[in-house]
């Protein structure tokens, strides 16, 4: 037995002296010789998956925080502060979900980096908190002991205390502290209990812990007779399980209706982006109008009210309303995934990822590339098997993403009459969309075959997942996400798109005719486009799509601003909206083919950028763009073609 | 289709986790899996020793929920069939 009991009375005591009454959690710093205390600097958390670490990090940060990424490792951190009364702020640095703190995997490798003061961007943390399940305490206070054993000042925090009681679980915390010598605080980052505590601890630096004596921890069986003694002396209690998982698994995990469940949820999710998501943008592409109309009044006639009006508001404008829609689907896949549910898919949906040589672990990041294919991919980290997160990186673009919508819905709306099919919610509109939507999909599909047939066969595949308890999602870390993610969008549109509406205005405007804006056959960008014409010609795409082509490669949504520009200059379609002004310039054949080149073309800048960072190799983004550029310009050769015959 | 039986136990007595009844419990015994695997697992609760309950199922019964020190973690069979546990008899709810 390796283990050395920790003989620490007087950390018992300093503990208690930090926390009166744990239990209470409604300790503050105000003891007698809090004149001498300080707060800490840095400080990190650290703590297993599924152990709530994010949520409690999130609800003592707030929306104050960022996020990072540690150079030349796919790892990333958050950095947030904390204020005290006094204005004082603590920063406290969100580390990677980790089980265990041998550097096997990168996670671990970087917190261990971290803690020991490796990494040059981050200064050594002056102290650690360890957020564990208390409902799981015995399984994580292996994870606990190695953290308190690198001799930084350290708080213990047992998470979810709300539902270690619920499920009639309970657990001594003064004797928990007393046996690892340093503070310990039962809290809840759902219903607040005890981040005073946890203040306290922030704001109350005073001197440095005794180095302490833990296990010698290099036996699993050795380290679980531990952690259970500890837990034992403890009285530590263990919870009963959480009775309302077990209820919602009969129904979501059951072999008749789990799999109907399932696919209600994926189809609930399309349609409430469909069926809320495009009025909701609709109304807000009103109040951009409007708002355009009233701002242009203000404009005298001339070169800034064209460049300001027809290119900046109008090409920025034509984006920025798709961000309600956009922000709905990752609300909505967000409080599936915060719930617990897209885990319980995961389970339902390894059999069928199996058939394409992936797993379930792979449906997630796959639903998420609906939304986007930047986080999706990111997403990807908790694939252990490389071939598997690798396969689901190179198809996720596949995936008919949100900035595809913008495009589909307009050449939709322009050239497909609506009839109804199937009553009144599903017409030929909504027939067309899913075609597009099935047309990614299958793609995507047979390219995991081929990948997994070929270059990124695997020998044994796994699927091993945790299923967390059901949950309900917290109006905090959803906020985060979509502010996030909202952030994003709107930075996209603020930079790149605004850049090439600009460039775009100028390259129409100029060459300078009698003071006057040259005719659009004339200026430089039909002058350009032209050059690309002979390449895109046999798609059936004219100079001013090849623009289009040409400022989407940026971001797939460009092509709408861009067109919406060219169509505005030119006095032919000057007057029209942007659907007529398509339908007068563009055969049906093309618009046609046009999709087909959008549902697979890699036309987003961030999915490469994305890729070249998780893969840590320019090699895939290349070899990702170059198959996905010639499947677009093969397939919208073909359907433009097949449209003609 | 039914999995072939490729492991080899070094305990005779041994059945493997994959051949367990649902709601049947068994104490892990040895996982005859490769280092990074076998560690990944033991981060989840699968130490010698430990009670392992076989709880629901994806459609079709694969992959399978197993219930270990109060987690729940999904696994393929053909990674279950490599986890050797002695069946404990089952005793009446406490």
């Amino acid at each position: 037995m390796s283990v050395l009991a920790p003989s620490s009375s007087c950390c018992g005591t300093k503990t208690a002296s930090t926390f009166p009454s744990p239990s209470k959690g409604g300790s503050s710093d105000k003891t007698p010789d809090s004149s001498a205390k300080h707060p800490f600097g840095t400080v990190a958390v650290i703590g297993p998956p599924n152990s709530g670490k994010t949520t409690l990090y999130n609800r003592l940060t707030g929306l104050r925080q960022k996020v990072g990424n540690f150079p030349g490792v796919t790892v990333e951190h958050h950095i947030g502060h904390v204020k005290g009364e006094d204005g004082r702020a603590v920063a406290l640095i969100d580390l990677p979900g980790i089980y265990s703190l041998s550097p096997k995997s990168e996670d671990e490798q970087v917190t261990m980096d971290v803690l020991d003061g490796k990494r040059p961007e981050m200064p050594r943390p002056d102290a650690v908190i360890v957020v564990v399940d208390s409902t799981h305490l015995s399984r994580h206070l292996v994870l606990v002991a190695r953290v308190i054993a690198l001799g930084l000042p350290a708080l213990v925090v047992l998470n979810m205390a709300d539902e270690l009681r619920q499920q009639g679980g309970d657990v001594d915390v003064l004797s928990l502290a007393r046996q690892l010598g340093t503070p310990v605080v039962l809290a809840s980052a759902t219903n607040g209990e005890g981040l005073p505590a946890i203040h306290a601890f922030l704001f109350s630096h005073s001197g440095s812990p005794r180095p302490l004596n833990l296990p010698v921890l290099n036996d699993a069986v050795g380290c679980r007779e531990w952690a259970v003694r500890v837990g034992v002396n403890a009285s530590y209690r263990r919870p009963a399980g959480p009775v309302w998982t077990h209820r919602l698994d009969a129904v979501f995990l059951h072999q008749f209706w789990g799999p109907l469940v399932f696919l209600a949820t994926v189809v609930g999710v399309f349609q409430i982006t469909f069926a809320v998501g495009q009025p909701l943008s609709n109304a807000f592409q009103s109040v951009l109008d409007a708002a355009g109309a009233h701002l242009g009044n203000y404009l005298p006639n001339g070169l800034l009210r064209s460049l300001l009006m027809d290119g900046i508001w109008k090409g920025v404008g034509s984006v920025l309303v798709f961000l309600p829609q956009i922000l709905l689907l990752f609300l909505v896949i967000g409080i599936l995934e915060d719930s617990g549910y897209l885990a319980r898919a995961a389970v339902i949906a390894d059999r069928t990822m199996a058939r394409v040589g992936l797993n379930g672990k792979c449906f997630i990041p796959l639903l998420s590339a609906y939304a986007c294919a930047v986080p999706a991919i990111m997403a990807t980290r908790t694939i252990e098997s490389k071939r598997d997160r690798m396969a689901t990186i190179l198809i996720a673009p596949f995936m008919t993403c949100s900035a595809r919508l913008p495009v589909y819905t307009i050449f939709i709306a322009a050239f497909v009459v609506n009839r109804p099919l199937l009553g009144v919610f599903f017409g030929t509109r909504a027939a067309a969309m899913l075609a597009l939507y099935l047309l990614g999909f299958v793609m995507a599909v047979l390219t995991a075959r081929i990948l997994k047939a070929s270059v990124l066969k695997s020998k044994d595949a796994h699927f091993i997942m945790e299923m967390p308890p059901y949950r309900r999602p917290t109006v905090t870390s959803l906020a985060l996400r979509l502010v996030d993610r909202g952030r994003a969008f709107v930075f996209r549109a603020g930079t790149v798109i605004l850049v090439v509406s600009i460039l775009l205005w100028v390259l129409t405007t100029f060459p300078l005719h009698h003071g006057q804006p040259a005719p659009l056959q004339q200026s430089l960008v039909a002058r350009a486009g032209k050059v690309l014409e002979p390449v895109i010609a046999p798609l059936g795409f004219d100079w001013k799509i090849g623009v289009g082509l040409v400022t989407s490669l940026a971001a797939r949504e460009t092509i709408i601003a861009t067109l919406g520009t060219l169509y505005g200059i030119d006095p032919e379609s000057h007057s029209m909206s942007l659907q007529t002004a398509l339908r007068h310039e563009i055969s049906p054949a093309a618009a046609i083919a046009l999709l087909v080149f959008f549902a697979f073309a890699m036309q987003c800048v961030s999915t490469l950028a994305v890729v070249r960072r998780e893969t840590n190799s320019w090699k895939w983004p290349a070899l990702q763009f170059a198959y996905m550029t010639l499947l677009a310009y093969g397939g919208a050769y073909l359907a433009y073609h097949l449209m003609r015959l | 289709m039914k999995l072939k039986m490729i492991s080899n136990f070094t305990d005779a007595s041994c059945a493997a986790l994959s051949e367990l009844q649902e709601g049947a419990t068994g104490i892990l015994s040895e996982l005859d899996l490769t280092s990074r695997i076998s560690e990944h697992l033991m981060n989840l609760g699968f130490i010698p020793g430990v009670e392992i309950t076989v709880a629901r199922s994806g459609p079709g019964g694969d992959p399978r929920i197993y219930c270990v020190d109060g987690a729940e973690v999904a696994l393929r069979a053909e990674l279950a069939c490599r986890i050797g546990v002695r069946p404990v008899p089952r005793i009446a709810e406490a």
